[in-house]
């Protein structure tokens, strides 16, 4: 409510040389690396500790996890696609073209449901269905915790963007240049959600 | 909210406009509101994470005996006959811990005085994104309520100690999984503090104000804020995990071969139970710095305050601090030299926790070298600062056997390590806490808390907390573990029986002496003298605002001239050069 009055919301600070949604934006995702980087140090530490093949507890290889590369690998395309997308909505915002950004939101919008879609039907049912559920090994206890919690800042993305092409936008017609502050935060956090699977795709799939 | 949204448009700061009762009070977007709502709440869980003590130290100094007067009230499943059940006791230790962390010290530290005080001290008109504020407080709250509601639940809450060792806390009861929920809550709600102070305190400061000018309460807040937001998310990792283990029968902290009561567990195993503990204590011991720098931030106001001197040595408690933040990230396995890493890792680790002590030393000398040939005022607040400083060095010092090995080992898990860390943040922090509520009382309220009440007090306080923790070091020594529900059937335990009744009583005294602040707290409110807005003679900006500071807290935005503490600057024909003031007037 008092937000109008507050400065460097919209302009950035002239010491700082940045506006405080987009500090406060990498300071979150710096906490975000936190949270993936203690998920990412479990995997290594669970993985070198596991022992060798003969025992049951060994680290399963490509053939025992059913784990689809193409599957995957088509995720990450329609992923890095959303970031360009993501970075087009800016830009277009930017040169004040409303119309355009508001297609290239959509556009990522659609691409990030794909991914969903994709996730939940190629690969998480038929997985659960198959009993390669999360207690099944090590592996799967990782897996489902690590592409889950993924799975869930993709939907937090959704949810955010969403806003942005519903109610949130009517804060373009007010203060357009406040309106594409916000999407360029979105679009950081966006980037952030894709990099995430740009380290969880080989992880899991290819190592 | 709409008409709302007009209404507010374009007012400029301090303007006064009409607010409903719930926006103004219960989901207000002030600082300084939330600042009082996080002060209430937490004060309200420390008084209870201590009446959960206060009942330990009844089983702990006369075990087996029926609890007198409340004894009758809790049930066949928790103290039959009013003798407390061993499990209750474990739930009663490990949600004393919790409680008092998380919903207790932090959020008056962080979430009261960090709200309430640093905003005012940089000469902002609000935080940086107060609608985020609003939400860490409810997201706060929420945490609070699911910690409590686990009381309830079938096998009481959470009993596997505050840190929730695995594989314990894996196959403990269903309080375990209630307290991984509200700790993911307390973490996310930390996490929107933290952003939100950084961004603040770097974005928002009032003109002339640098960063070599910030009052060291604000350096405290903001090198707090790092902690919070980069220690916290590795437990956040860990307690999805843990919840994962106990709701989706995963294992990562389940090793094989494991077997419960008799029963091999049908787990996969593959997990390590290390793990947990490396990923609890990345978090718990940056929590440590958490605990005790913003008290800190708070010693070092009074003290600058009531010697009517500059702080001695500014810029080296400032470095410290930071110096603190860094180190703070890689003690974290001192808590571990009995899991068997090996001497090499032990030996880093050792280092590293030598290395960490200087700089806190550094901070306390020089708040120490600060009191040296000044005219000190012995205010309230005063006390309870000059009290916290050999409170924290012996807190400090008696840690510094844990940080090595070779004497770790016997002492460890003793009631040697709970007085070493209670003096740390029970006469520590809590007198910090106690200090700053006396102090900022006025601006709050516009009145002064009676110094009578206050000195009564702060003197049984002194004499109880000590009476309390001091025994702890020689049952310590005598080698008797902080987790048994009786020492008495041990002949080393049965020993030092005495010490422990000795710190019972202390404790329930103590408890007797909250008292005479509780009615000092509620009585002032109201009867309390009223004061002018700056009734400490006070250089920081905070005294710049009026008291209590309207919305929007500044009448004109401040500009700043001058470092923090310019007391009896000579020359002048008063003894405070506030920074905000142009010249003398």
């Amino acid at each position: 409510m008092s937000t109008q009055t507050l400065p460097y919301t919209v302009h950035p600070h002239p010491v700082t040389g940045i506006y405080s949604g987009k500090f406060g934006t990498w300071l979150f995702l710096a906490s975000e690396v936190m949270l993936f980087g203690a998920l990412f140090s479990s995997y290594v530490l669970l993985r070198v500790g596991a022992p060798e093949a003969p025992s049951p507890l060994h680290w399963p290889s490509h053939e025992e996890t059913h784990l689809s590369w193409r599957i995957g690998g088509f995720n990450t395309l329609v992923l890095i696609v959303s970031s360009v997308t993501m970075v087009m909505a800016w830009a277009s915002l930017k040169m004040g073209d409303f119309s355009k950004g508001r297609r290239y939101l959509w556009l990522t919008f659609l691409l990030a449901l794909t991914f969903i879609v994709v996730k939940l039907s190629l690969e998480y049912v038929p997985k659960l269905r198959g009993g390669y559920v999360p207690a099944k090994s090590t592996f799967f206890s990782l897996y489902y915790t690590l592409t889950g919690l993924h799975g869930l800042h993709v939907i937090g993305g959704m949810v955010v963007i969403g806003y942005f092409l519903g109610p949130g936008a009517a804060l373009w017609k007010r203060d357009p240049e406040y309106y594409t502050n916000r999407i360029e935060c979105t679009g950081l956090y966006w980037h952030f959600v894709d990099l995430v699977w740009i380290f969880l795709f080989p992880v899991l799939y290819l190592m | 909210m709409s008409s709302h949204d007009h209404h507010t448009q374009g007012h400029g700061s301090g303007a006064h406009h009409e607010l409903s009762f719930w926006r103004h009070y219960v989901f207000s977007t002030d600082h300084k509101v939330i600042g009082v709502q996080y002060g209430i709440t937490a004060l309200c869980f420390l008084f209870l994470g201590f009446c959960l003590m206060m009942m330990m130290r009844w089983q702990l100094a006369y075990p087996g005996q029926p609890m007198p007067v409340i004894g009758k009230f809790f049930g066949e499943a928790a103290m039959p006959g009013g003798i407390m059940l061993p499990e209750f006791y474990n739930s009663l230790g490990a949600m004393h811990g919790t409680i008092m962390v998380f919903l207790g010290v932090v959020p008056l530290l962080v979430g009261a005085f960090g709200n309430y005080v640093m905003p005012l001290q940089i000469g902002a008109p609000d935080m940086a994104f107060p609608k985020l504020n609003m939400a860490s407080y409810w997201v706060f709250a929420v945490g609070g309520i699911v910690m409590l509601v686990s009381f309830f639940v079938p096998g009481g809450a959470a009993n596997s100690g505050w840190t929730s060792y695995a594989p314990l806390s894996v196959i403990a009861t269903m309080g375990q999984t209630l307290w991984l929920i509200g700790m993911v809550f307390l973490i996310t709600s930390s996490l929107l503090g933290s952003v939100n102070f950084i961004v603040t305190i770097i974005q928002l400061r009032a003109k002339g104000l640098s960063m070599f000018r910030l009052p060291f309460f604000v350096w405290a807040q903001l090198v707090t804020a790092f902690l919070l937001l980069l220690a916290f998310p590795p437990l956040e990792a860990a307690g999805v995990m843990q919840l994962m283990d106990r709701v989706a029968g995963t294992s990562f902290f389940m090793p094989e071969g494991l077997v419960v009561s008799g029963v091999p567990s049908t787990v996969a195993g593959g997990g390590s139970p290390l793990l947990w503990q490396h990923l609890f204590w990345f978090l718990a011991h940056p929590e440590v710095y958490v605990l005790i720098l913003p008290a800190l931030g708070i010693v070092a106001e009074i003290i600058a305050n009531n010697t009517r001197k500059p702080l001695w040595g500014y810029r080296p408690m400032v470095y410290s601090a930071i110096f603190l933040g860094f180190m703070s990230f890689i003690v974290w396995a001192h808590h571990m030299f009995m899991t068997g890493m090996g001497p090499t890792i032990s030996t880093f680790f050792a280092t590293t926790t030598m290395i960490i002590s200087i700089p806190s030393v550094i901070i306390l000398t020089a708040l120490v070298i600060s009191l040296y040939r000044a005219s000190i005022r012995f205010t309230v607040p005063m006390l309870f600062a000059l009290a916290f400083l050999p409170m924290f060095a012996i807190g400090g010092l008696t840690g510094l056997p844990l940080g090595l090995p070779a004497s770790d080992i016997p002492l460890h898990d003793t009631y040697y390590v709970i007085g070493h860390f209670h003096y740390v943040v029970a006469p520590g922090t809590i007198f910090g806490i106690f200090a700053g509520i006396y102090y900022w009382y006025p601006k709050v309220t516009g009145r002064k808390m009676n110094d009578v009440l206050g000195k009564i007090h702060f003197w049984l306080s002194f004499v109880f907390i000590n009476m309390v923790f001091g025994p702890m070091f020689v049952q310590g020594l005598a080698g008797v573990s902080r987790r048994l529900y009786s020492q008495v059937g041990y002949a080393h335990g049965e020993a030092v029986q005495s010490w422990t009744i000795t710190s019972s009583w202390g404790a329930w005294l103590l408890g007797l002496a909250q008292i005479f602040f509780i009615v000092n707290f509620f009585m002032s409110m109201r009867a309390g003298k009223k004061v002018s807005d700056n009734p400490w003679e006070a250089t920081t900006l905070e005294w710049a605002a009026p008291s209590p500071p309207p919305h929007g807290n500044f009448t004109t935005p401040p500009v700043v001239y001058r470092p923090p503490y310019e007391y009896s600057v000579p020359g002048l024909a008063k003894d405070y050069f506030p920074q905000h003031a142009a010249a003398e007037a």
